[in-house]
């Protein structure tokens, strides 16, 4: 991988993190303000189906996750294991799919 | 004092007496020249400008020169070993052929944008860029920071922090010319990015420079110039 291609990973990391910070936190207090005083799952879906916003909101989360996982399991690779190359890239690209795949779906089946 | 010198992979016990005002330098020269002549160890200047008695003391990086055994004293035993990161040649010398190759890689030589028909340039001593240039221009190349850095262990082909920082004393310098050619040399997982910020080489650093401030203004440059399509 080119100096470029590493410099725009960087770049990738640093802007889904602070995606990230917002969505997490959002996404948390969400949870406790909304289950404080106990929901089932029937409920939940009762109240996410259809909303669009929150469809937005946690496809932008999926999409920060996507990129920001597999750019920081790259250098704990690189670092810890010694794995670098194309082989580490190709599988890091596989991994971000399988993230995507999962995370659209979660959000589909929450949200649409 | 007890004082443990590594030795090809292993520990060598000495007795070395206590004097006022010793330094860790002191007490190997008193080993080599009183106990034991084929101890190598290297050293210049012996007043801290020189940067080549660095050694591992107590498992922490220091220059030794300036380094008093008041300090690092632990239990009345020292122990003594070469830096950490490079490739050792004897005792306490290590090879500083892949540092200094690195200073090279991360484009440390100067290049003047003006010849010697022109006026000189007026630097400012308060102008911004001269002043981050002098906030790390007073590195002595010792490789503490480089045998601090856990990074470098990590990645061998990681330019380390010396590198970096005299890369970004050069890219402030407004009589430079070729900083461009130098952010992309110091870009990606062997230049700054790979900086995991630990600040170690700025705890360790005896000339208490900061190559963790130096190594994040690189990487907001690069940054700078991959967004503006120069990179």
């Amino acid at each position: 991988m080119t100096y470029k291609s590493e410099t725009m990973l960087w770049l990738a990391q640093r802007a889904s993190a602070a995606l990230l910070a917002v969505c997490v936190v959002v996404h948390l207090v969400t949870i406790v303000y909304a289950v404080r005083g106990g929901l089932s799952a029937a409920e939940i879906l009762e109240r996410t189906r259809g909303s669009m916003a929150w469809f937005a909101f946690y496809s932008l989360f999926v999409l920060a996750v996507t990129l920001h996982a597999p750019i920081g399991l790259r250098s704990v690779l690189g670092e810890w294991l010694g794995w670098r190359g194309r082989s580490r890239d190709v599988v890091l690209s596989l991994f971000a799919l399988l993230i995507a795949w999962m995370g659209v779906r979660a959000a589909l089946g929450v949200f649409a | 004092m007890k004082v443990s010198v590594k030795r090809n992979e292993v520990f060598q016990e000495f007795e070395v007496p206590r004097e006022p005002s010793q330094t860790v330098l002191d007490v190997v020269t008193y080993i080599q020249r009183r106990l034991d002549p084929t101890l190598a160890y290297r050293y210049a200047c012996r007043v801290g400008m020189c940067g080549s008695c660095a050694m591992t003391v107590n498992d922490v990086p220091r220059w030794t020169c300036r380094t008093h055994v008041d300090r690092v004293l632990e239990n009345d035993q020292i122990t003594l070993a070469p830096l950490r990161n490079l490739p050792v040649i004897r005792d306490l010398v290590v090879d500083m052929r892949e540092f200094f190759d690195k200073w090279a890689r991360a484009k440390g030589e100067f290049h003047g944008r003006l010849s010697r028909h022109d006026q000189f340039d007026a630097v400012r001593p308060d102008s911004p860029p001269r002043q981050q240039a002098d906030a790390g221009i007073e590195c002595i190349g010792c490789g503490v920071c480089y045998a601090a850095c856990d990074v470098v262990k990590w990645n061998p082909d990681y330019l380390g922090p010396a590198a970096l920082n005299r890369a970004w004393t050069l890219f402030n310098d407004v009589r430079e010319k070729e900083n461009l050619q130098r952010l992309r040399a110091v870009a990606g997982d062997a230049g700054c990015h790979a900086c995991h910020s630990h600040v170690s080489c700025t705890e360790r650093c005896p000339k208490h420079l900061s190559p963790t401030r130096s190594i994040a203004g690189l990487k907001r440059e690069v940054a700078k110039a991959a967004l503006r399509g120069d990179l």
